[in-house]
């Protein structure tokens, strides 16, 4: 059986109020972090934990909580990120939900560490209920005597709000958040300075996703070396992933980092399989921003080794044969899904939700969108392809932000495993006309493997 | 203080630490500056939007040799020790630049036969430089109907290419903003949202840092080509500005008043709504002679500067000259 | 395209004049503006607009923006540009059930296409649609970040998920019996399982 951390009670009844998860060990990593540690001693182990970001980029926690910026007599804030918007993703809302105190207790130890007296929780708006849950878990903490002047008796102070986005997935890149958070558009700032020399309010800020700050509790209980040996090289630790789609289980499940991808689709204490009995088509392992794989990239990487549920694992090959794990959304499709119909979602989900702040995503994103959406209804033509391509290529790495990356990816990296599929659409115009063709027959027989050099 | 040793396009200079690679290289030259649509000296926190600008910075610097993993806003992003930019040098660089002029240009009108900004747009000479003869947006464009944001400005979103220089200009040159960036995506736009004049002292700056005719002076609308006007410098007394400011003549007739701009398009001064839209009479100002306007400038055609040769042919003449 | 509103809106000085929260909602503004350092209370914006749409008959007219820029300190110019970026602030009058069908991917994959036919076909509205009633509003979201009980929908505070015909018919039914507005906002809804 694989060891939890932040799931481990989870179906403890009453699991939300302080009583009873204080009865499973509860706040514990607070009385540790501040009567036992200094703020220095908690960095470091953190670093050794070698946890990394659970948003989606995967950058290394402890390093930056190493590059937040000291000046004397200025305030630092610590800012949870939990407006969970990447399509496929929901671990956040289900760690929250269930487990209120966890992400409390994360941000208490988090915000010691970091020298932070006042916290924010900045949660999408759509998660309102879930900002009830986590504000009335948030009273009970004050009363208890974890949060406010003084916490413990060490002197420490702290005060921990949550703020309620109010539909834009832009909010989850942190500058965008904290944008919002001080009222205002969700435009992204242009870097540098970054949030850790300048963010909430001018001040040196560190952002963090709600899995990772959770993952500082085991963390802090049972130290960073002990983090750190489960997992595979660089990717300590355990995830939630969010696994949807047609499969047989869709849901969240914490997995030791390395677990086989082939396992976590297939086997019975996961996602148990395809659903219907059908086969799968394609998986997107990571968020809807990550390169789509084709079946037989998915269990295996190109050069036949078994895929694993790991950063490296689920990049090897790059983007010519591999992905990334992202946020850890994991959706798979079956054989009778349209793969460009699935493009054309994803791409009018990023035209939405682009900002517009600049020109490459603001007009390019739509484009994109027009062109897919003009392939799929079967009125487009093979340039079309081709221009998406070209397209794809000239929004990524020239936007502010991290959206225009993410925009572009879904795209290349479907035209690049399914170009046959486009090129169907094209071909057999009268039989991709109902938009749910896919559904009643394949629309192509699932692509055989093909030989890898 | 030391100063920072930078290259760009293989031409070296040392400039102060702060220094942005735009304003470094504007320093070193036409010949490897950027183009910039969005970034404005004078407007605090202006820049990063447009991606014109994109350079690539092949080595960091000095201490840090590795290049950067992407191209970076030249406008935005600081010069370090060592430093090497590639600018026009780079392929990569010159194939971003036409997506981005491509992407501005996909919504916009290309209206430029009745538009006033005509002649001096900057649009209007990236999309020269780095644009394509078509367009190979095959969907409808966005539009929208013009405003007047007060008697003295006319909106024209339909033009707008969102740089956000005139909201920079109410933020930080006038008392209260009344108009901003509304919606999101593509369907943004500059908006008062209510009907709402924006009128004090110094929004008449917004048409002189606007880089298309999105936002164009109703004092001067269809008077004129500006290639027929000659530009004289000319100053006067003001209680509210410096008065220095460009007299646009059709013979000794004031068409219009507009800041004096330098050879970036930026302007010099900010010059107030009086000396703009209600100083038209010669006897206002004091001439001080004509303004240089760059030879390639389409606005030179009309050669009223001393010493330039220009042998006036049928061919070259302008066709028809407004009266 | 969005619910959002283009050009220049029209402004009533009498309706502007007329607006007053309650007590209630006017003393939760207040504290949320308090949870912000000093001089930093512009934050509370998004979340005080949230009340505001509750107060308003979920929906923000530019008269009630303006109030609340009033209430604030704040140009009003500030809070249409706020509004008007986020999807889940409505600018136009909308019925008193939105409800918002998630059709990105993973709800895509398990049949939303087949919950938005089948709410349209029933209640008679197309999307985007209120029905003559005023009761329901019928629009398409992207993701809700319910990807793992998909398809689903949200109305109000309140998720709905792994929809089936019988639970739309259902939960159609409540809300018709109801009659009550939903809101964001509401605070009786913990979506216990």
């Amino acid at each position: 059986m694989s060891r939890k951390l932040l799931l481990t009670h989870d179906n403890v009844p009453n699991l939300h109020t302080i009583d009873v998860y204080r009865s499973k060990g509860g706040y514990a990593s607070v009385e540790k972090a501040l009567k036992k540690m200094t703020p220095e001693e908690i960095v470091e182990e953190v670093k050794k934990s070698g946890l990394r970001g659970r948003g989606g980029a995967g950058f290394p926690t402890g390093m930056k909580w190493s590059f937040l910026a000291k000046p004397e007599g200025v305030p630092r804030y610590l800012v949870c990120n939990a407006d969970e918007s990447e399509p496929g993703t929901f671990k956040d809302r289900y760690l929250m939900e269930r487990n209120p105190h966890l992400l409390i207790e994360g941000m208490i130890t988090s915000s010691f560490a970091l020298g932070a007296n006042t916290s924010y929780i900045y949660i999408r708006g759509e998660y309102f209920y879930v900002s009830r849950i986590l504000e009335t878990a948030i009273a009970e903490a004050y009363a208890k005597g974890w949060l406010g002047k003084n916490i413990l008796g060490t002197g420490y102070n702290l005060d921990l709000y949550v703020q309620v986005g109010a539909g834009a997935y832009i909010c989850g890149e942190e500058t965008a958040l904290l944008e919002s958070l001080e009222g205002k558009r969700g435009n992204p700032r242009i870097k540098p300075p970054f949030p850790a020399i300048a963010g909430l309010y001018g001040c040196p800020t560190v952002v963090n996703n709600v899995e990772t700050i959770a993952a500082v509790v085991p963390i802090v209980n049972d130290g960073g070396d002990e983090y750190a040996k489960i997992g595979i090289g660089r990717s300590t630790g355990t995830k939630l992933i969010s696994a949807s789609g047609n499969i047989n289980k869709p849901g969240v499940y914490e997995i030791e980092m390395g677990v086989p991808v082939e396992e976590f689709i297939f086997s019975d204490q996961y996602c148990g399989g395809i659903a219907n009995g059908k086969r799968m088509k394609a998986c997107v392992p990571g968020g809807s921003s990550v390169p789509i794989l084709p079946d037989y990239l998915v269990c295996k990487t190109a050069t036949g080794e078994d895929r694993l549920m790991t950063y490296e694992s689920l990049s090897d090959g790059g983007f010519a044969t591999g992905s990334m794990l992202g946020s850890g959304g994991f959706i798979v499709y079956d054989e009778h899904q349209c793969v460009v119909r699935n493009t054309w979602n994803f791409s009018r989900f990023y035209h939405h939700e682009s900002c517009g702040q600049c020109s490459p995503c603001r007009e390019g994103t739509g484009w994109m969108e027009r062109v897919l959406h003009r392939l799929e209804k079967g009125m487009g033509n093979m340039n079309d392809i081709d221009l998406l391509v070209e397209l794809a290529k000239k929004i990524e790495g020239n936007t502010i932000c991290p959206l225009g990356d993410a925009a572009a990816w879904p795209v290349a990296a479907a035209i690049k495993h399914f170009r046959h599929e486009f090129e169907y659409h094209v071909l057999y115009p009268e039989k991709v006309k109902d938009s749910k063709h896919g559904h009643k027959e394949p629309i192509m027989p699932v692509k055989p493997a093909p030989v890898m050099a | 203080m030391s100063l920072l040793k930078v290259t760009i396009d293989n031409h070296t200079i040392e400039v102060p630490a702060g220094t942005t690679i735009l304003q470094a290289a504007r320093l070193i030259g036409k010949e490897v500056a950027p183009p910039a649509m969005c970034y404005y000296t004078k407007l605090a926190t202006s820049g990063g939007y447009c991606r014109t600008c994109l350079v690539k910075v092949s080595k960091g610097s000095e201490k840090d040799p590795r290049p950067m993993p992407k191209l970076v806003a030249s406008c935005r992003t600081t010069v370090m020790d060592g430093m090497e930019v590639q600018n026009f040098t780079s392929p990569e660089v010159i194939e971003a630049r036409k997506g981005v002029v491509e992407f501005l240009l996909i919504n916009h009108p290309l209206d430029c036969p009745v538009c006033d900004q005509a002649g001096e747009c900057h649009l209007q000479d990236l999309s020269y430089e780095n644009g394509r003869s078509y367009s190979r947006y095959e969907f409808e464009r966005r539009t929208f109907d013009k405003i007047d944001i007060g008697d003295k400005i006319k909106l024209h979103m339909t033009r707008c290419i969102l740089c956000y220089r005139c909201v920079k200009v109410a933020d930080q040159l006038t008392p209260g903003r009344g108009h901003g960036v509304i919606n999101r995506g593509d369907v943004s736009e500059i908006s008062t949202y209510i009907e709402h004049a924006v009128d004090n002292e110094f929004s008449g700056n917004m048409i002189d840092v606007c880089p298309v005719g999105a936002l164009t002076d109703r004092t001067f609308r269809f008077k004129s080509r500006v290639w027929f006007l000659k530009p004289m410098d000319a100053h006067r007394d003001c209680d509210k500005c410096s008065g220095k400011a460009v007299v646009w003549k059709y013979g000794n007739d004031i068409y219009r008043v507009t800041g004096r701009k330098d050879q970036w398009g930026e302007v010099d001064e900010w010059i107030c709504n009086t000396c703009r839209y209600d100083k038209k009479d010669a006897k206002d100002w004091t001439v001080e002679g004509p303004r240089k306007i760059e030879k390639t400038s389409v606005i030179s055609q009309n050669h009223y500067e001393a010493g330039t040769k220009f042998v006036a042919s049928p061919e070259t003449l302008p066709v028809k000259q407004l009266s | 395209m969005s619910a959002h509103a283009h050009g220049t809106q029209h402004f009533d000085e009498t309706k502007r004049a007329n607006i007053k929260f309650s007590a209630e909602a006017l003393t939760t503004i207040e504290n949320l503006m308090k949870r912000y350092p000093e001089g930093k209370s512009k934050s509370a914006l998004l979340p005080v607009l949230h009340v505001a749409q509750a107060e308003s008959e979920g929906w923000l007219s530019a008269e009630v923006m303006d109030y609340v820029a009033e209430l604030m300190g704040i140009q009003s110019i500030e809070v249409f540009e706020v509004a008007s970026f986020y999807s889940m602030y409505n600018l136009r009058p909308i019925g008193k059930c939105q409800l918002e069908v998630c059709r990105t991917s993973s709800c895509w994959a398990r049949g939303a296409e087949d919950v938005v036919d089948y709410i349209s076909k029933k209640l008679n509205i197309k999307e985007g649609e209120t029905t003559t009633d005023g009761m329901f509003t019928l629009k398409t979201v992207e993701c809700l970040g319910s990807c793992g009980s998909a398809p689903m929908l949200q109305c109000g505070a309140e998720y709905h998920e792994n929809l089936t015909e019988a639970k739309i018919d259902a939960l159609i039914d409540r809300y018709r019996s109801e009659g009550t507005r939903k809101n964001y906002t509401d605070l009786n809804y913990t979506n216990s399982k």
